[in-house]
Formats: C-alpha cells, structure tokens, sequence
C-alpha cells in the first residue's frame, strides 16, 4: 500500500469522520462543562437535527442552505427541551437530570421514526466522483465538510474567548457560584449554552448524513464515540473535543487493521475505558467529575 | 379469548413480571442503594442469557457447546460471566461520578451486542441458539408453564429475601450513606470505590440470573430478541416508578409497567398495519414521556423508600 493509498483510503475518511464527532464532541463537553450532566439525548439531537434538514431538502433547499436553518430550528428545540424537561431538575442530583436526558433521547428518536420513518434516506442520490488534488483525492461534500467544521470550531472559539456571553459561559463552566456573583445570569447562560449545543447537533447529524446516509438510529450510534471525544480531549475543553474527535474518527478507520471491520464501533469504546485509565482528565486536562 | 386461553396468558404474563422482577431487583441494588447508573442492562442480561444457553444446551456444530450439562450450573455460570464482565467497568470508571458509569455501560452493552451477532462460533450469529432445556418442559404445555412460574417465584422470593436482608444488614445502611454523603461516608473510613464495586457486581449478576431465566424460559434466543434501549429502559422505569430503594416497589413497578406495555401492545396490533407501525412507536415515546413525569411529580415513586427506625437509645 502507498503513501497515497494510505492517506485516501484510510486517513481521509478518518478525517472527516472524525471532525463530525468533533462537532458533536463540542457539545458534549459543553453540557458535561457547563451545566455539568453527560446529556445522553445528544445523539438523538443530532438525528432530530439530520431529518430537519431533510424536510427542508425535501421542500426543495440546497443542502448546504438548509445546514444553517437546520441548525437554527434545532437550537430552538433544544432550548425547548431544557425549559420542558431539564430545567425542573436542576436542585435535584444531576445524575437524575442525566436519566431524564436518556428519556428524552428515546422520546426524540421515536419521534423522527414516526414522522419519517425508519428506512434509511439520502439528502442527494448519485454518484459524486472524487476530485484529485496532487493525488489527494476528494469529494466536493467532504471538503465542504471539513470547511464547515473549520468554520465552526474557529467561530466558536473566538465567541468563546473574545465575546461577553462567551466569557459568562466559561466563567461558569470553572465555577458556577463565583460566576453567579460576578453578575452572571446563570438561566440566560444556561439557554445559550443550548442554543449553542443544539445548533453543533443539528451540524454533527447533517454532515454524518451527507456523507453516509440519514437513519433513525444514526445519532445513537453517534453518541459513544462523541462522548469518547469529549473525554480524550478533556472535559470542558473546546480544542480538546476537537482533538479527541479527529483522534477517535482516525482510530475507527485504522482499527480495521488489527480488529475485524464489524468492531469498527468498539474503538471509541476501548479508547474512552483507556483514557479514563491512564488520564481520566484527558489529554487536554479538562475537569473531572 | 376462553378462560383456558386466558389462564394461559396469566401465567405466561406472570412468569415474564417474574423476570423483570429479577432485573429491577438488580438495578435496585445499583441505582436504589448505591445510586449507580447501569444504562445497558439489556447487556447483562443478553450475557446471562446466552451463558446459560451455552452450558446447558444441546450440541450444536456451528457454535461452541452446548454442554448440555445441569440447569443450575447454567444459572450459576449467567450470573459469574455478568459479574465477570461487570468487574473491570466498575473498576475503572466507579472511581469518578455516576456519568461514566452510565457511558461505560451503554459501551458495553453495544459491544455485547456486536460480539453476539458477529461471533458466530460462539453465539451462533443471527440464527441464535436454539434446544435450550426447559425444566419440567416435558409435561403438557399448561402443567410445565406452571411449573415454571414456580420456580421463577421461588428465585424472585429468594432474591428478594437475601437483598432485603442485605439492605437491613449494616451493608445496606452504608451503602445509603455513601449514596447520600459520598464525603461523609468516606470521612467515616469507607470505601466508596470498593463497596460500589461490590454493589454494581451484585446488581449484574442478578441481571444475568434474569437473562438465563428468559432463555430457558423461551427455550432459544436470538441478537433480535430483545432491543436494548426498550428493554433497558422498562426496567428503569419499572424501578422508578414503583419507588427506588424499596425492594417492594421494584416488584409492584415490573408488573405495573410490564402489565401496561404488554396490554397497550394487544391493543395496537389490533389497529390496521400502517397504524400499528406508527402506533409502535407511540408506545415508545409514552414510556419516555412517562419517566419525565415520574421524575417530576412522583420522583420517589408509588412505594417509597422506607427510612431505617433508629434504635431505641438506652
């Protein structure tokens, strides 16, 4: 195998895997930072957030137009869901905030399965042949893929750093009772932070449905590498999911080599028992709770 | 229906309560005392299940076994493989707060499920396996039902007996003071580590008792025969519902949600196709729904948890 085999085969599909769940990654280490819970409904979001897309697709929107749209209704509902169901349990331990999430993740998928069914979809049919640049080859979806993630993570990182309401949003993320009394309005935090975590979601779930396909069960499947992500980089730490992400995306690709293809998905699952072995802070030196 | 058929539909509905009883006992002993959250019971329980099936079923050429050795070897052998692989998750991630427990075991439970279906050699694949022994399974179909519904009472009465007298015992006290005040607990010299260990292995193997109690129950199992999430999260609810930390109300919740998920499914397949597939999912979402309401306006369910008198003071 050359070089160039190597990296069209094996590490570019890595990449692009991997930045998807570096997307999703994001969130994750937002809510587990933030409001300090693992949301076990990221996924289903991400499918929500997938068929979103679709119905504007269907309705006749180019794909890349319908993303941010997608994204927008996504993060509404995502509020939504915080002021129907989480929002109650906020006194109560978080593990009890960490079922109710597991609930609303089983409400969420069987809602997308009753509104569009369970048989898989695209959002374009056809056949897209790769473009080769210096033998580099790639599909014009990927490169938009990898764009639109690039776009985001910088966006983001400068709303975090730079902006007032980032700043809110990391204050409370290293501690929420000092936050509370430099002035920080911890509820407007808190909805933004879902704003923000719905919108990354709906991207994830799109961009996993136009280079795969658009299932039901998608964003469960989503839910365990992402949260490996989010723990390799580190908890609470931005560029750490982003690392974490490309990490594990990269070591699903290779894994073919030492383990059969069907344990594909078991990666991120050995590479998060690993990591909570050796640094449950991750590799970023996130918080552990 | 005729009364025979329904009689018949009684004890074939009791004995499966029976077996939800089992894992909700389970789960009490992990979430209800220890404060625990085990999110792929359904793993635990494919595990015991197929042990069972393995050790006591006949020979088959295309898998391992059977060994068509004892019954009660099987059980014994369920619940040591799902505490055997409870072991090293609990080790690892009982060290930190509940949520990495609860991601470590939705892993686990999917990496269970891909070895079963890819695993072939050893689980027989999608066909599953098949010829799993049936005690009393020789008499006439309603005779042999009975009986089985004999023997599952006598499990879940002794399971019930032996964690009930574990949570009166001074394990069951310290158990709750490390599910309340983790601090104080560990202030007090206890090992939250290690005592949460012995509480999430204790819990997985009577996960598997369950498991190998449907298989024998059903007399084969294949990947298809339960779907993890579903299963996973009727047993939560069950133990919710009925009250978290009271051995009794994680019976009464598995027959109450098990009664109405089983009712509510006679219903729907009544409904046109089209219907029952939509009506399917409705189901799904009502369960989900459900808990968010328990969580909110019953958190400590229909039987709560009944605080220890303290002793007399002399």
């Amino acid at each position: 195998m050359t070089l160039l085999d190597f990296i069209n085969f094996y590490l570019v599909p890595g990449i692009v895997l991997g930045s998807i769940y570096a997307v999703g990654a994001i969130g994750i280490t937002l809510v587990f930072g933030i409001l300090r819970f693992a949301h076990f409904a990221h996924g289903d979001m991400a499918t929500l957030g997938a068929f979103i897309a679709l119905a504007l697709v269907t309705a006749g929107m180019d794909p890349w137009t319908a993303l941010p749209l997608a994204m927008a209704i996504t993060a509404g509902v995502a509020i939504g869901i915080d002021r129907t169901f989480y929002d109650y349990l906020k006194a109560r331990p978080k593990i009890v905030t960490v079922m109710a999430s597991l609930g609303v993740a089983l409400m969420l998928r069987s809602v997308v399965q009753m509104l569009w069914g369970v048989d898989p979809t695209t959002y374009v049919t056809g056949i897209v042949r790769p473009t080769d640049y210096f033998g580099i080859l790639l599909r014009p979806r990927e490169l938009y893929t990898l764009t639109a993630v690039v776009l985001i993570v910088v966006g983001l990182e400068l709303f975090l750093r730079r902006s007032k309401w980032g700043k809110a949003m990391r204050a409370m993320s290293d501690n929420p009772d000092l936050a509370r009394l430099s002035g920080v309005d911890n509820r407007k935090v808190t909805m933004l932070t879902w704003a923000i975590v719905g919108a990354l979601t709906a991207a994830s779930g799109f961009m996993l449905g136009i280079n795969t396909e658009v299932e039901s069960m998608m964003g469960w499947h989503l839910l365990l590498p992402m949260f490996a992500a989010a723990i390799l980089g580190g908890v609470g730490r931005v560029q750490g999911a982003v690392l974490g992400g490309l990490i594990v995306g990269i070591a699903e690709e290779l894994s073919v080599f030492i383990l059969p293809a069907q344990y594909k998905a078991a990666t991120a699952f050995a590479l998060l028992l690993l990591i909570l072995l050796v640094r449950p802070r991750g590799l970023l030196n996130g918080k552990v709770l | 229906m005729d009364i025979v058929g329904l009689a018949n539909y009684a004890v074939f509905m009791a004995i499966l309560i029976g077996i939800y009883a089992l894992l909700a006992l389970g789960l009490n002993i992990q979430w209800g005392f220890s404060g625990l959250f085990n999110a792929g019971i359904a793993g635990f329980f494919a595990i015991g299940a197929y042990t069972s099936a393995i050790i006591t079923s006949i020979p088959a050429a295309h898998r391992l076994g059977g060994f068509e050795l004892p019954l009660l070897l099987g059980w014994a052998g369920a619940m040591v493989v799902a505490a055997a692989i409870a072991w090293p998750i609990g080790k690892i991630c009982l060290r930190f707060r509940a949520d990495y427990l609860a991601i470590a075991t939705i892993g686990i439970a999917e990496i269970i499920r891909l070895v079963i279906r890819t695993e072939g050699w050893l689980t027989g694949g999608v066909r599953g396996i098949t010829g799993v022994p049936r005690p009393f399974g020789d008499l006439p179909y309603m005779q042999s039902q009975i009986a089985y519904l004999a023997i599952v009472i006598v499990l879940v009465l002794l399971a019930y007996l032996l964690v009930e007298r574990q949570l009166k015992a001074p394990w069951g006290r310290m158990m709750r003071a490390i599910r309340d005040n983790e601090n104080a607990a560990a202030a007090m010299g206890k090992q939250i580590a290690a005592r949460r260990l012995q509480a999430f292995v204790f819990g997985s193997a009577l996960m598997g008792l369950a498991g190998a109690l449907f298989v024998h129950f059903n007399r084969s199992i294949t990947p298809e025969a339960i779907d993890p999430m579903i299963a996973t999260f009727l047993i939560w609810i069950m133990l919710i519902l009925g009250g978290s930390g009271n051995n009794r109300g994680a019976i009464l919740g598995a027959a109450v949600i098990w009664i109405i998920w089983s009712v509510s499914e006679l219903l729907t397949d009544r409904l046109p196709t089209e219907l029952a597939i939509q009506a399917k999912y409705v189901r799904v979402f009502i369960i989900g729904l459900t808990l968010q309401l328990v969580l909110r306006f019953r958190p400590e369910g229909i039987l709560p948890e009944r605080q220890p008198v303290p002793p007399p003071r002399t």
